[in-house]
């Protein structure tokens, strides 16, 4: 390959990016990122939720996944959601549909807490 | 026994004393021991040892009566700590078959199953066929409530039980309480008995002589251990006080898996090993979940150090020995 043909190549790549970087500032694509990026994951590791506090905003996803060898449950404290046993690498989600703060336990071991903020 | 264990127990009875509490006595032991306890009630005092030791002298002496406590099965458990729960169950119910002096009964403290399943009691069921001793009495621990509020559990184990399974009874002048701390847990909390049940155990007390040797048992530990790991229910405090004005009273539970003692006035507190896997002693690890240790100890860590409770003048005093490599 000689050296033009590679400037040719590297000015070619350069356009796609710049196509690329174009296409994901356009609204729809904008919205997707978003989303993606609003939905969290709470891992329960020993005996504790992490992050302890999550803050999503209205509409996300949170999924909590059980990486102990023990068998927890997520059980929201003013009774909005439970998850019903999970065993070890077993998740739940839900979705948080209106703002406020949502704290929540496990019911199996209740020194396990954590919180969802929705904003 | 070695000078140094026993240098370590004095002074820690020692430290005890200096506490400024009233009591008769304080033994604190971690030790990994038998999968269960043999309790003989000999006027009114329980003496416990862990049941795989020889009885040879002591065989047949003295005692009324005994019983074996068993807890912390956790049929269904398959994870490294211990592949073969059920084997390991098996075999403490082998070792209680063995005894030359047999229990009236059997008490399993709570954690049969590990998912509340019922292919998980019925396996327990099955291998509890084996024992010698027909009779166990169980109460249920969090592993066994895990869905529809213990329906599963209460259908099998709690007949004739009150609310979540509590209940008691006499046996040979001793009257037996077992007690529910694992349902209804609230947020931030750690094991709780709840209202109805305190007022059942005020009253199912009132009356009785306080001569009568009481023994309260129950999974989650009725005095606190360790906050941080939810080891304590919250209001024991109520429930204990029900019992002060009684002689010789014995709370049994299990729970933490190991073997932890407190006698505190006429009040003797024991937790009893698992017969499934070990875990960690207090805030020595990052979460009080099961304990791998090589395959090759785990029928050490669950079976071989023998815990014993000896009478010796006004204290209790406790012995423990090894009984193999």
């Amino acid at each position: 390959m000689t050296g033009k043909n590679v400037w040719v190549a590297s000015f070619a790549a350069a356009v796609v990016i710049a196509i690329v970087l174009q296409l994901a500032g356009s609204p729809s694509v904008a919205a997707n990122d978003q989303s993606s990026a609003a939905n969290a994951e709470v891992k329960i590791d020993n005996f504790s939720f992490g992050p302890q506090t999550v803050t999503v905003p209205v509409g996300a996803t949170v999924t909590w996944t059980n990486r102990d060898d023990i068998p927890h449950t997520v059980v929201s404290t003013d009774g909005l959601f439970n998850s019903k046993v999970r065993d070890t690498d077993e998740k739940f989600s839900y979705t948080f549909a209106k703002a406020g703060t949502y704290p929540y336990y496990c019911s199996v071991h209740p020194k396990m807490t954590g919180k969802v903020v929705v904003q | 026994m070695p000078n140094k264990k026993q240098d370590l127990i004095d002074q820690k009875l020692q430290d005890l004393n200096n506490d400024g509490v009233d009591r008769r006595g304080f033994l604190k032991c971690m030790a990994w021991a038998g999968t269960g306890l043999v309790w003989t009630l000999s006027g009114g005092i329980p003496v416990s040892r862990a049941f795989a030791k020889n009885y040879g002298k002591d065989a047949g002496k003295g005692g009324d009566f005994s019983f074996v406590q068993i807890s912390d099965s956790h049929i269904g458990f398959n994870k490294p700590a211990n592949p073969d729960v059920t084997a390991t169950l098996e075999t403490a119910i082998n070792k209680i078959n063995a005894m030359p002096h047999k229990p009236d009964f059997i008490i399993h403290t709570g954690d049969l199953s590990q998912l509340s399943k019922p292919s998980e009691f019925d396996t327990l069921d099955q291998a509890s066929k084996g024992a010698s001793a027909k009779q166990i009495y169980f109460v249920p621990g969090e592993h066994d409530m895990l869905t529809d509020n213990g329906e599963q559990y209460l259908q099998r184990y709690g007949k004739g039980t009150k609310g979540t399974g509590w209940y008691s009874f006499d046996h040979k002048g001793a009257h037996f309480v077992g007690l529910v701390n694992v349902a209804n847990l609230k947020a931030g909390g750690m094991g709780s008995l709840g209202h109805g049940q305190l007022e059942w155990l005020e009253d199912d007390l009132k009356g009785r002589p306080a001569s009568t040797p009481i023994v309260l048992f129950a999974h989650i530990p009725l005095w606190t251990i360790y906050p941080d790991w939810g080891w304590g229910t919250d209001d024991s405090e109520q429930a204990l006080s029900y019992v002060k004005r009684f002689g010789s009273v014995t709370v049994l539970n299990g729970h933490i898996h190991q073997i932890m003692q407190k006698v505190e006035g006429k009040v003797s507190f024991h937790t009893a090993m698992s017969t499934a896997f070990p875990q960690p002693a207090p805030g020595t690890a990052p979460s009080a979940g099961p304990m791998k240790v090589p395959a090759d100890q785990l029928q050490r860590v669950l079976g071989i150090t023998d815990v014993n409770y000896v009478v010796s003048g006004r204290s209790l005093a406790i012995v423990d020995s090894p009984l193999g490599a």
